[in-house]
Formats: structure tokens, sequence, C-alpha cells
């Protein structure tokens, strides 16, 4: 595509992330939705918006499947074609990629992404439990291997192979809750020190409490339309100029190597080709950093820094605001929250924020191009965006 | 040449209750599968043999799970791990009989086998685990 947009975001909203008491995952989407809508007056959601996709992990938290027509049905838009994705953590990830093929095929003009997910009326083993699903389980399952167990074993690995430090992997969640604290949409909005989320008690060793990202009820969309089409509605569109998708193998235990997603390197290498840019053009992402340990694998999956440099790149302090880089200004899924089938298209809202100047405290200055990087589970799906601001 | 038993999971589980860590082989290109699979996901072969597996092992890494599903809790903390067997053949699995200040990456493990002791309908698979040799 050498870097033309593929479609253009005109509009984008989210509810906020923390605990809905109360509110149904479809009523926390009408949230989300009705700011989209809001923020663009001259979209007429009821006639231009002419189909939508919508990821939601599991029927299990509120004993409700069929999320796709639920969420339209209750943002008012009963009648288009209204399609759930499901790919556990990346389900609105891979919500964005579904509602790119349909504005690129032609068949559709103006499309509605996001996701919603309601968990925190849940027990902490019931959503544990509900989690563990989306991996492999005739053996990981099986033998009582949680998500954060799955991400505490690459993290062992990548201990023993390159002498990351618990430390240096802490230290991800310390610069998320800063950046949380400036996000008045974040579930946790105060910042820790690296000594209190030392010692807070372990999940799953290496990874304790402090390293884990939030059980949070939220949603979030998006809504795309073709780039010639984009004037139309707003005079601050974000174009988005590569999108890759990958798969791997469901099971951790069959993938050569365990310090590493593959599938995240086939979606950033699609995702880069197709925008026609190289890691060091990247001004800010979000990044999925379900366990803090999953930030620094990406660092080095998407490029930021060599194999193995992960940990001196925390420490360097240059994915942190005002650095060279900075991560997850959002606070990202450790701080902002992480309502697993929202958080994809949240990381969208975020750069959207970011590359139309509207990020408050936390606002990159001059940030012109921005990435996303959404895992489904322990990394058998993987989806990478590519953000360039408009000339406004 | 075709093999009575099919290539299945719950036939690998079958096995494994009668003290055999069993995999599948394609006979097409080679390539070992642990759990067998009736689709080779190399070169799409239908066909295969079963292969006895040793059992002994190496762990490439592990962790101490402390918060658990509902069904685990009762043996919090416990360490689960990925063990390295012939063949380039990777499975997880708890490891027992070593403590958490003592479990390394790189130590020796073998497979222990269980048995199936559950009473519900789905799945009736039995449990295994590694122990330090």
């Amino acid at each position: 595509m050498n870097g033309k947009p593929l479609v253009c975001i005109i509009s984008a909203g989210m509810s906020k992330f923390g605990k809905h008491d109360g509110l149904l995952a479809r009523e926390i989407f009408s949230i989300a939705a009705k700011e989209a809508f809001t923020r663009c007056p001259k979209l007429d959601p009821k006639n231009d918006i002419k189909a939508m996709f919508i990821g939601h992990m599991g029927e299990a938290y509120e004993h409700q499947g069929h999320m796709g027509a639920t969420a339209a049905d209750w943002a008012g838009l009963t009648g288009i074609p209204a399609t759930r994705t499901e790919s556990a953590c990346a389900s609105s990830g891979v919500a964005l990629c579904s509602g790119i093929y349909a504005v690129m095929s032609g068949l559709a003009d103006v499309v509605l992404v996001g996701g919603v997910e309601k968990m925190t009326h849940r027990t902490t083993a019931e959503v544990t439990e509900y989690l563990a699903m989306a991996s492999d389980y005739p053996f990981e399952q099986w033998n009582g291997i949680t998500f954060p167990g799955l991400f505490a074993m690459m993290a062992t690995a990548h201990m023993h192979e390159y002498r990351t430090t618990e430390q240096q992997i802490t230290s991800v969640g310390v610069k998320n809750h800063f950046h949380g604290s400036l996000n008045p949409k974040a579930h946790m909005q105060k910042e820790i020190t690296l000594e209190t989320a030392m010692a807070s008690r372990y999940v799953a060793w290496p990874l304790k409490l402090y390293d884990c990202s939030l059980i949070t009820d939220g949603a979030s969309c998006v809504i795309l339309t073709k780039p010639e089409l984009a004037s139309k509605y707003t005079d601050m569109p974000v174009s988005i100029i590569g999108s890759g998708q990958a798969s791997d193998t469901i099971g951790l235990y069959e993938r050569k190597s365990l310090t590493s997603l593959n599938a995240t390197k086939i979606a950033a290498k699609t995702a880069y080709d197709m925008a026609c840019i190289k890691p060091e053009e990247i001004d800010l992402a979000e990044i999925h950093d379900c366990f803090t340990f999953a930030e620094l694998m990406a660092y080095e999956d998407l490029g930021f820094c060599p194999v193995g440099k992960s940990g001196e790149l925390i420490e360097s302090g240059e994915t942190r605001l005002g650095g060279q880089i900075p991560v997850n200004t959002s606070g990202g899924l450790k701080a902002k929250g992480h309502p697993v089938g929202a958080t994809g298209t949240a990381q969208t809202y975020e750069i959207y924020l970011q590359l139309t100047e509207q990020a408050g405290k936390r606002q990159v200055k001059n940030a012109e191009v921005g990435l996303t990087h959404n895992v489904g589970g322990s990394g058998a799906t993987a989806a990478v965006h590519i953000y360039r601001r408009n000339q406004h | 040449m075709s093999s009575p038993e099919p290539f299945t999971i719950e036939q690998f589980y079958k096995f494994l209750q009668k003290q055999k860590l069993m995999a599948g082989r394609c006979l097409k290109c080679g390539k070992i599968h642990l759990p067998p699979r009736p689709l080779c996901d190399n070169c799409l072969s239908q066909e295969f043999e079963w292969i006895p597996i040793s059992g002994k092992g190496k762990l490439l890494t592990y962790t101490v799970i402390h918060i658990a599903p509902q069904q685990f809790q009762n043996l919090t903390p416990y360490i689960v791990g990925i063990v390295q067997l012939g063949n380039c053949l990777k499975i997880p699995g708890i490891v027992q009989g070593v403590t958490q200040e003592h479990v390394t990456v790189g130590m020796e493990l073998s497979l222990d086998f269980g048995s199936c002791s559950t009473t519900q309908q789905w799945p009736q698979w039995s449990r295994y685990c590694f122990k330090p040799t």
C-alpha cells in the first residue's frame, strides 16, 4: 500500500474504565458509542453506519453471548450487519482488522468497530478461570496453568536467557501507573513506587500483583471510513496506514521460542511493510501489557530494541512520557485497565486522541506516527496497526 | 499399514493411563507430534504411526502459581513448567517433589504417570506430573 491510508478514523469513544456496578456490557457499550456519535456531529449514525464489528471475549461473565447484535441493539443501530469477533484479549484489535476489510472491500463506507467486557462482578477465581479458557485446554488448563502463569513462564525463560531482572519487569508497571495518573478515564489513577510494586504478593512467580493488568469493566469504539470520504465527516481524521494480524500455536509449549511472540513479529512486519514505516519512525505506541513482562517482550518483537535488551530500554526511561518513544501513555492495560474485549480499540482510542492533540496532560508533542499492539491469549493472536496524523 | 488407534488427544490420554507416553509420527514428512494430531501441520498428511517417547527431560522454564482456578486452589502454591523431552518435543506439566527454593531451569525431570480419578462425564483424561530424576 506504500504508506497510503487504508481507512480513516473519523471518531472514537470510550467509557470510563473501572467498576461499573449495576451496568451490563451492552449498557457500558452504549456510553462509548454515544461519545463517538457526539464527537462527530456531521455523522448521522443511523443512516451512515453500514456495519459493525464488536470484540467480546466471554459469554461466561454475564451469561450472554451474541454480543454483535446485542451491542448494535443498545447502540441504537439495529438492522445493520453486526458481528462479534472473539480472539481472547485481541478481540477488538481483530474487530478493527475486520472493519478495515469491510471498508476496503467497498461494501460498507462507514463502519463502527469496538469492544466491550464486563468483569468486575465476578470473583478473581472466576475471572482467572474464564480468562484461562483462551489458552490450550487439554494440556495448559488441564495442568492448572493460568494466564499469569503462561506469561510468567515466558518471563522466567527471558530472565534465564538474557539476565533480565524482576526489577526491570516490575518497573514497566511503575511507568504505566504514572501515565494512568494522567488519564481521567483510567481505572487506576494513582502512581505507585517500585518498592510497593516489588513488595506486592506473587500471582505467578516472578509476576506479582503489580505486574498484572486489572480486572476492569469498559467499552471502546472507533468509526472508520474510506480516506476519500473522511473530510465529509471531520476536519481531524486519523489515517490507518498499516494493519497486520497473525496467529500462532494455541499451546505455548509447541512454540520454538519462549521469549518472543512470533504472531507479534509477523503482524508487525505486515503492518510495517504496508505502512512503509520502520520501528524507529514510530513516535508513540500502545502495547499489550497484560502483564508487565509482555511489554518488555513486545519492545523486542516490534523492533524498538535489539533482542534481549528490553530490560535496558525500560531502565533508560525512553518509553516514559517525554522519552524517545512513549509507550502506553493511556496507562496501558496495567493502569487504564483491561476489559479484555474492549482493549484493542481502547488502544486505538488513545492513539486517535494523541494524533488529534486531545490527550490533555499526557499529550505527546508533535506525534505523527503511532502504533497499537494487541495480543490474544498467550500470543496465539496478535494485531498490529500503524496510524498517521493527517494534516489539519 | 494402518494403526487402529486414532491420532487424537483423547487417545494420547488413553495411552497415558496405560503408563505409555506416545506421540504420532507423520509417515510422509517424519514430523513427530506431541500431542498427536489427525492432520500434519507441516505437510498436511493424515497418515501417522505411534511411537513411544521417553518421559525423561529438562525443565525449560517454570512458574509458581499462587492464584489458581477453583479446581487447583487446594494445591497452591504449585510449580508448573515446560519440559524439553527428546525428539525436540515439549510438554507442560505440574512439577512435584521439589521446593520453590530448589527448582531451577535445566533441572532433570521425568514424567510420573498419574491416574484418571474424575467422575465427570468429560473429559476423563488421566493426570500426570514431572518429578526430579
